[in-house]
């Protein structure tokens, strides 16, 4: 008679488990490496047009974002006409001259030229705003421009 | 007395701390990559005397409160304002312009460098729709510098490359080509064709 007598059952061996932390970290190192922390909270509405003569934004450290668009639900006590956001908090359209000094004043001087303003206005505003922002970039000598789109057909902006 | 190994560390909960990560990044992940349509404001001061420009070298693009357009006093429809665009470019009309593809009117475009396309905007108009009308009018040179691009490219060693694809090739840092030919042509199809859209929004 053997002491070590074999339990005789039948229970299923359990899943070896030990490669789960692998293949976890593995996901967890793919998406840390693709993130990109969103730098704003939007209070307002932002739907992009769609436009398929689209060119990619490179050097995301050498752009200014201006949003506009409709207060989201939870500002609707801003009112419904379509407004800017610049960083976190609404703002008006004499507060962009500050703003393009103050991301100027943040980067190095030699990188001040090729700052590219990307204006992220929802498909609902209407031409009047982004016009005054336009006016506001021009005082300031903020030429570079970039009509944030989704790329698609233009036929989409329309519904 | 027999040495004890030290007992392993359990890991049990290592999946459960990456799982907490991967979540955390999961969650704060955006993969687009920000696009659109890169124009250029003019500067702020403006030049002392008025140019005359002639009136058949201007495209008139009109956007209303309504989203209509009226290109040069016809209404039109969107998806005809490319091919309009196309034409009043390339039409070539004092004959200076041999690469030009178009029919030599006289009453319209005396050569792609004289040739202006006016945008004009009300207040009212929608975002959407102006996007439309820029994408449609940077669409219409994109098309002439592509086949332009083909037609100088095989010359110089690109072939079947077009306006797009050597600008994205000039960009990129891998493309073993050589840069400084790649440029020349690139800079000689942008002053054949170049991009002269002039913006007006009325009050």
């Amino acid at each position: 008679m053997s002491k070590f007598k074999k339990k005789k059952g039948g229970d299923l061996p359990a899943v070896n488990t030990a490669s789960l932390p692998d293949i976890v970290f593995m996901l967890l190192f793919f998406f840390m490496v693709a993130t990109v922390m969103r730098e704003n909270t939007l209070k307002i509405e932002n739907k992009l047009p769609n436009a398929d003569q689209v060119e990619k934004l490179e050097k995301k450290d050498l752009v200014m974002y201006i949003y506009a668009g409709k207060p989201s639900s939870n500002y609707k006590k801003m009112g419904t006409e379509a407004r800017i956001q610049l960083n976190d908090d609404f703002a008006s359209v004499d507060e962009i001259a500050a703003f393009i000094a103050s991301e100027r004043a943040s980067k190095r001087e030699e990188l001040v030229p090729f700052l590219t303003t990307s204006l992220k206005v929802d498909k609902e505003a209407n031409m009047g705003l982004v016009g005054d922002i336009k006016q506001e970039l021009r005082k300031v000598n903020a030429l570079k421009i970039n009509y944030a789109a989704i790329p698609g057909d233009v036929s989409k902006n329309n519904q | 007395m027999a040495k004890r190994s030290a007992p392993a560390v359990n890991a049990g909960s290592m999946a459960d701390i990456a799982f907490l990560l991967l979540i955390f990044f999961l969650v704060t992940t955006t993969m687009e990559k920000d696009s659109g349509i890169t124009r250029k404001l003019p500067p702020m001061e403006e030049s002392e005397e008025d140019v005359i420009i002639k009136q058949k070298n201007i495209f008139t693009v009109l956007i209303n409160n309504k989203d209509q357009l009226l290109v040069e006093d016809e209404i039109m429809e969107l998806k005809d304002l490319r091919a309009a665009a196309v034409e009043f470019l390339d039409n070539g009309g004092d004959g200076s312009c041999d690469y030009c593809n178009g029919i030599k009117d006289q009453s319209s475009s005396d050569n792609p460098d004289k040739a202006i396309i006016s945008l004009k905007n009300l207040r009212e108009t929608s975002y959407a729709q102006y996007i439309s009308v820029q994408n449609e009018l940077v669409g219409a040179y994109n098309e002439l510098r592509n086949r332009r691009a083909l037609q100088l490219g095989p010359s110089s060693g690109f072939r079947d490359m077009n306006f797009i694809e050597m600008q994205k090739k000039y960009k990129d840092v891998k493309w073993p080509g050589n840069k400084t030919k790649l440029k020349e042509v690139v800079d000689r199809i942008k002053l054949e064709y170049p991009q002269k859209l002039s913006e007006v929004q009325e009050q």
